[in-house]
């Protein structure tokens, strides 16, 4: 409509808009593509006009075009030409074309920095936000370094909507320039306590994509996010948080212990089924964590199969969905209470609808046992025949694969039937997983024995039969069976039938259309097939008949011989000639079938994938060590893969060359027996040894299923599976009945001489014993190594750059990049100032560096511990199952454990919470008997305040560590008396208030008010309004549109004994003054027997120590500071102080907001700075029972009421 | 994370594309395609997830979509995102659009993508939920249609601008 209207303003030239576009486009069906064109040349005249409404306007049919799929790239310098209109209309539309159209490659892209930077910091909230938006979508590793700081001082923007913008758009920052988590992080986790739920929400969700990659280093924040599960009522919020904590729990499984019982409450009371969903999802992953351990949660198992039936026999798809996709995460540990819904899952499997089918399918993996594999595979199969799609039939495909191929083919009683199976499976057409059958044919093949005879001849007809080979090139993926075929036929040759004919099948010349890796298998094995076909003739004594094979390899191997696959090239012509001479010992009738198949003596054992990998290395051996001088770095890279190559080929047999006599072979094997045998290093084939073909076969020490029936089965050609099926349950029947026979007759039995093994009389699973003589050769692996998963990371992981620990401590040099030249006034200054500190102070502190770098660490060190045990705390006080678990008190207790201290530490708490009064006594108590309990406890609400405390200590720029300039000892090295910075405000028996007064970073002259409301009645308190009379000098800050009168609602209910925590932010004027305002809460406390409207009234102490805010500095800009002598100064002397002089720095500097710039013996200055850039500096000394302060401000009523607070909080030490 | 926020009609024709992470304009429109393909052979009534095509796609990624009348709206997300919620989400979209535009239809998508794409942003930005709550949604649209048309009345009066 915009658009129309300025259509309508201006007569231009070109009146074509959008909408007249699309029109065009919509009338244009025959010639669209030339009518586009032409559109696409007027928009090009279009820009080049000075009009930046003709331009906006052509840009907006850009990017419609752009979704038609036009390239526009071309228009970019056109689309930030836009972008910088000043009016919203036009910037919209440029940052719409720009968030479509630009990515990393763009390389004007580089232009828009200033140019956001700019708009994020327009006055226009949607200036800001459309920036945001717009960024969101292109940002770069360069504009997420260059723009994160202005991005970040957003996320404290008075607006709501633009603070959950900035929140969100932090993700993509982090993801662009890693280096920026660490420094934003303590901002971020602040705003999981924002009052505004949309900030909330924002938040909750970019720290839940944070986690779930890196799960790990959020941990600690667990008790945050248990907070806010219990508290919240935003589904969105919950469901992510729900989510996350799903994604924490296989961390720590105590965490998931501590969860159930809220997260079951979730589930009983919601009515929203997105939220019981995910309850139910983070439920099964917390019962995975716990694993079997816990046998008392079998409970919340039943629940939740329970509900998922509820949601699968739903009508509603959706739900019936996404029930089988999380009855498939329960499979996983709990197979059995699945299992009990077979038959449901066995319907789903005919749904209609794919998604269900394929989810269907995944939980068949858990369903199958050995009396009804063959059902269900039958079942699958008549899917395959079936579906049309091919994704859903290659998934059949694998799904029937990993289903009878599970736990080392446990449930697989016939091997002749899986053959079969495999063989029917080679029939798909253009399925992907040919790759995946043959692999399953090898390893049966080689791992069962006694299905060698049959898939030998299964594979025969396989190479035999054109309709693999017919067009290769199309179905490219199912040619891969061949593969498998052919080494099957040629490795286990003596159980082929007619070896001649499947020689022949294998020298065809269609083979040579086949991919070069199966070619090379087909002519490695097409030898194999001669050499037994040879020893065969010359045993039977038919001369003739071994010349003519021979003849016949001579003529067809040089069809390999000119393949252009270097691979097949190779084996051929070596072959050839091996054939060649072979074909002149012939013609002198000398025997020499013995040596050729000595050159495939032996066999092939199956060894585990991950055997090579644990071969330990041995003690002094460096694999990366240089055994000679590397010559070039060209040269050296290809070196060693040879080495590994040639190694490789010693190990194995087959590959040596053959033209060495019978003799000589059998010395050379017997010597590298011998060095293999005194090699500890050699992968030895224990606990089965390599056995050959010569040597009679050692099976005894291979657990061998030991079953001596077979139903004789002659099928000749390619069997269908169907009719094992039958036969299978005839043979199941049939034993059933000898069994019963044999029960009757057991002597008879014996006379018979039949070996059965199992004589139990009921039919269960077990029971059913395997058709064939099964041995399944277990693969090798090295002595002592067990087969485990170490799963590698990717290293292209683009999260894996966001696995940084956000616990430690900021150094120094971790800060973001600020722009340098910046017009803002220089009461702002520690963006500017700090760097520059920084820079100067380096020199001379080159001694200084490594003390401190030292401290730095112990304190991470000391820090990190604390954060361990904290969290250690927090998890191991579950309460004590309730008897009745409703679930407002449990989460009540919970919550007061992360937010307050609980009942029993009341009066300490209260002590602490009031201020200062008893706070040596309790001191001393503390460190007389140190109570571990209490101990903790204290250092985690230590910590909460501390945590607090630095977020505050944040100047924009410089960053975390340098909040504490440790230099000479710092106050933080002993035991800090434990102290709180909330201070009661007011009291009655249903609320206590405690409030704290800290200085906003961002803007001028704001302080926020954190007020932390704990309900103490058994009502629940609502409806909780809190109104403050504004005095001149200090304003509240109000929600738009309500007036000084109207109360600010409190964002929260409070149930019983929970308590929660609102914060207010307050514009002060003139902070040189202490002051005062007058407020009250009013709120409804209601109970069983009704609702009472309560009041209570409270004063607001704005110190002067609250306007301050923690900020380092360095001496020697400290020095500077006191020489410019622009500071007036005041001092004060307190008598009779008992206190040591660490403690009492401390309490300064905890108390007033002040950081230690250096210490001397009893004397140390301290710095501080207030949110209006005054800079405060201290020197306090300590003398015989009194203590002095001298300070310097820039304002002297703003010092000499600073000294007088200070005073006051010195006179109670 | 959203990948993709897809819309289009019932022969495949895009409404309203956008992606979350960059892909070439071809690429976009083989996705479309693609999209449209496996979309639009489901039934009415089956389920409205689907496990991703092969190109946006990758084990993580889901399909979920719902079908409104002509139109398709279609959300690529990966496993942060629950199921369900998107479902609500796709709600509350095509709900403002109605509110925005009174009583949506196909031709107002067709004729105002650039307003879509102004609705979308204020509820989904960089591929994460911004806003759930349609009040507030609307709210803000209002508030920067109010900001437009004051511009406009301004750049119409003094008509020196060209």
């Amino acid at each position: 409509m915009a658009l129309k209207m300025v259509k309508g303003s201006i007569d231009r030239m070109f009146d074509k808009n959008l909408q007249d576009l699309v029109r065009g486009i919509r009338n244009h069906k025959e010639d669209e593509a030339k009518y586009i064109s032409q559109c696409i040349d007027e928009i090009k005249q279009e820009l080049k006009q000075d009009n930046i409404a003709v331009k906006a306007n052509a840009v907006c049919k850009l990017t419609y075009l752009q979704m038609l799929g036009y390239d526009i790239s071309w228009a970019a310098f056109n689309i930030i030409e836009v972008m910088s209109a000043s009016k919203f209309t036009f910037k919209r539309i440029g940052y719409l074309a720009a968030s479509q159209s630009f990515h990393e490659g763009t390389d004007v892209i580089m232009l828009t920095t200033n140019q956001i930077r700019k708009d994020l910091s327009s006055p226009s909230q949607y200036d800001t936000g459309v920036a945001l938006t717009g960024l969101s979508c292109f940002v770069t590793p360069d504009l997420a370094r260059d723009l994160a700081n202005d991005i970040m001082t957003l996320m404290s923007h008075t607006k709501p909507y633009i603070r959950k913008k900035a929140v969100l758009i932090m993700y993509k920052v982090f993801l662009k320039y890693p280096e920026s988590l660490r420094p934003a992080f303590p901002r971020l986790k602040e705003k999981l306590e924002d009052p505004d739920p949309g900030v909330q929400s924002a938040a909750v969700n970019v720290i839940c994509e944070l986690a779930r990659r890196n799960p790990k280093n959020y941990l600690s924040l667990a008790p945050l996010f248990f907070k806010l599960m219990t508290s919240s009522t935003n589904n969105w919020v919950l469901i992510k948080i729900i989510k996350l904590f799903g994604a924490l729990t296989p961390l720590e499984p105590r965490l998931g212990k501590k969860l159930i019982e809220p997260l079951t409450n979730l589930i009983h009371s919601t009515s929203a089924m997105s939220l019981l969903y995910e309850c139910v999802n983070t439920v099964i992953a917390v019962l995975i964590s716990l694993s079997s351990g816990m046998p008392n949660h079998s409970a919340s198992i039943q629940l939740c199969v329970q509900k998922l039936r509820i949601l699968i026999e739903d009508s509603d798809q959706n739900l019936k969905y996404l029930g089988l996709l999380a009855m498939s995460k329960i499979l996983k540990t709990h197979p059995k209470s699945v299992q009990s819904h077979k038959d449901l899952i066995l319907q789903c499997l005919d749904d209609k609808d794919e998604s269900i089918r394929l989810r269907a399918l995944d939980l068949l993996y858990g369903m199958v046992s050995k009396k009804n594999l063959m059902e269900i595979v039958k079942k699958l199969m008549t899917h395959v025949d079936k579906a049309e799609g091919t994704t859903y039939r290659d998934e059949l495909l694998t799904k029937i694969i990993d289903i009878c191929s599970q736990s080392n083919y446990q449930y697989i009683t016939n091997f002749e039937w899986y053959i079969s199976i495999l063989v029917e499976l080679t029939r798909l057409e253009g399925t992907r997983h040919g790759h995946l059958i043959a692999a399953q044919m090898l390893d049966v093949a080689i791992r069962v024995k006694a299905i060698r005879k049959f898939a030998v001849s299964q594979m025969s007809a396989l190479l035999d039969s054109a309709h693999l080979l017919a067009s290769s090139t199309q179905r490219n993926g199912i040619c891969e069976v061949l593969y498998a075929a052919a080494w099957i036929c040629g490795e286990f040759s003596e159980h082929l039938q007619e070896p001649h004919h499947t020689l022949e099948a294998m020298l065809r010349p269609r083979v040579t259309t086949l991919p070069g890796h199966i070619q090379a298998v087909y002519v490695q094995n097409v030898v194999k097939l001669y050499a037994s076909i040879l020893q065969q003739k010359e045993q039977a004594g038919e001369a003739e008949g071994a010349q003519a094979v021979t003849q016949l390899m001579v003529d067809r191997l040089p069809q390999f011989v000119q393949s252009a696959d270097l691979e097949v090239q190779e084996r051929a012509s070596c072959i050839l000639q091996l054939v060649k001479h072979i074909q002149k010992l012939q013609a002198k009738d000398v025997p020499v079938a013995e040596e050729v198949s000595a050159l495939f003596a032996g066999e092939l054992n199956p060894v585990a994938p991950k055997a090579q990998k644990k071969v330990p290395v041995p003690e002094g051996l460096d694999l990366d060590a240089w055994i000679n001088e590397p010559l070039s770095d060209s040269e050296s890279e290809d070196e060693r893969p040879r080495a590994v190559f040639h190694e490789e080929e010693q190990r194995r047999p087959k590959h040596r060359p053959s033209e060495a006599d019978e003799e000589e072979l059998a010395r050379r094997r017997e010597a590298r027996k011998q060095e293999q045998a005194n090699n500890p290093f050699y992968i030895k084939s224990s606990p089965s040894p390599q056995k050959r073909y010569q040597d009679t076969p050692g099976v005894e020490h291979i657990p061998v299923v030991q079953i001596d029936l077979s139903v004789p089965l002659k099928v000749p050609g390619l069997p269908m599976s169907d009719q094992y099926v039958k036969l299978e349950e005839e043979r199941r029947h049939r034993q059933k009945l000898e069994k019963d026979k044999r029960r009757k007759k057991r002597k008879e039995k014996e006379k018979k001489g039949k070996r059965r093994h199992s004589s139990l009389p009921t039919e269960s699973d077990e029971d059913i014993a395997p058709a064939q003589q099964v041995d399944i050769v277990t693969e090798e692996m090295p002595e002592n190594a067990l087969p485990s998963d170490e799963d590698d990371k990717d290293p292209n992981d683009p999260y894996r750059a966001l696995d940084i620990d956000l616990d430690k401590p900021l150094a120094d040099s971790e800060k973001l990049p600020i722009q340098k030249h910046r017009n803002t006034e220089t009461s702002k200054s520690p963006e500017k100032d700090v760097p520059m500190v920084e820079k100067k102070s380096k020199k001379p502190k080159k001694k200084e560096k490594k003390h401190k770098e030292k401290e730095r660490d112990k304190e991470k060190r000391k820090e990190k511990e604390k954060k361990a045990e904290d969290l250690d705390f927090w998890l191991s006080t579950t309460p004590p199952p309730a008897p009745a678990p409703a679930p407002v008190p449990s989460t009540g207790e919970l919550s007061v454990n992360t937010v307050t201290t609980p009942k029993d530490e009341c009066e300490d708490a209260k002590t602490e919470a009031q201020g200062e009064e008893d706070d040596a006594e309790g001191q001393d108590q503390d460190k007389k008997s140190p109570k571990p309990k209490k101990k903790k406890h204290r250092k985690e609400k230590e910590e909460r305040t501390k945590g607090k405390k630095k977020s505050k200590k944040q100047p924009p720029g410089s960053e975390e560590a340098a909040g504490e300039p440790v230099q000479n000892g710092a106050p933080e090295e002993e035991q800090l008396p434990p102290e709180s910075s909330y201070s009661l405000l007011a009291e009655n028996s249903y609320v206590k208030m405690t409030c704290d007064i800290r200085g906003s970073l961002q803007e001028d002259s704001q302080v926020t008010v954190a007020i932390v409301l704990e309900n103490r009645s058994s009502s629940i308190l609502k409806g909780m309004e809190l109104s403050v009379l504004d005095s001149l000098n200090a304003r509240m800050a109000r929600p738009q549109g309500s007036s000084v009168h109207d109360g600010v609602p409190v964002p929260f209910q409070l149930p019983p004994g929970v308590s929660n925590e609102a914060q207010y932010v307050f514009t002060i004027q003139s902070i040189v003054m202490a002051q005062k305002l007058k407020g009250t809460l009013s709120f409804i406390a209601k109970n069983d027997e009704g609702a009472t409207h309560e009041k209570l009234d409270f004063r607001l102490h704005f110190s002067c120590s609250s306007y301050l805010i923690t900020t380092p500095c360095y001496s020697d800009a400290f020095a500077k500071l006191l020489e410019s002598g622009d500071l007036s100064m005041s001092s004060v002397k307190v008598d009779g102080i008992r206190m040591s002089f660490q403690n009492l720095l401390a309490k300064i500097c905890f108390h007033h907001h002040f950081s230690v710039v250096e210490r001397v013996d009893s004397c140390a200055s301290m710095y501080s700075r207030s949110i209006q850039g005054h800079h405060v500096c201290l020197l306090v000394k300590k003398g015989e029972n009194s203590v002095s302060v001298d300070g310097k401000c820039s304002d002297s009523t703003l010092l000499s009421n600073l000294l007088e607070e200070m005073k006051a909080t010195l006179a109670k030490c | 994370m959203i990948k993709a926020i897809l819309i289009f009609n019932n022969h495949g024709k895009p409404q309203l594309s956008k992606f979350y992470q960059p892909y070439s304009e071809d690429t976009q429109q083989q996705i479309i395609r693609e999209t449209f393909h496996l979309v639009s052979k489901r039934d009415e009534n089956v389920c409205n997830f689907l496990e991703g095509g092969l190109l946006i796609g990758g084990s993580d990624n889901k399909l979920i979509y719902r079908h409104y009348a002509t139109l398709y709206f279609v959300f690529c997300v990966d496993s942060s995102e629950s199921e369900l919620g998107i479902l609500d989400l796709i709600q509350v979209f095509v709900e403002t659009l109605d509110k925005c535009f009174e009583n949506v239809c196909e031709l107002d998508l067709i004729f105002h993508v650039d307003k879509v794409h102004n609705i979308l942003a204020e509820m989904v930005m960089g591929g994460m939920v911004l806003e759930t709550n349609m009040n507030e949604i609307v709210t803000q649209i209002d508030a920067q249609n109010k900001l437009e048309k004051s511009e406009t009345f301004i750049f119409q009066s003094p008509r020196q601008d060209r």
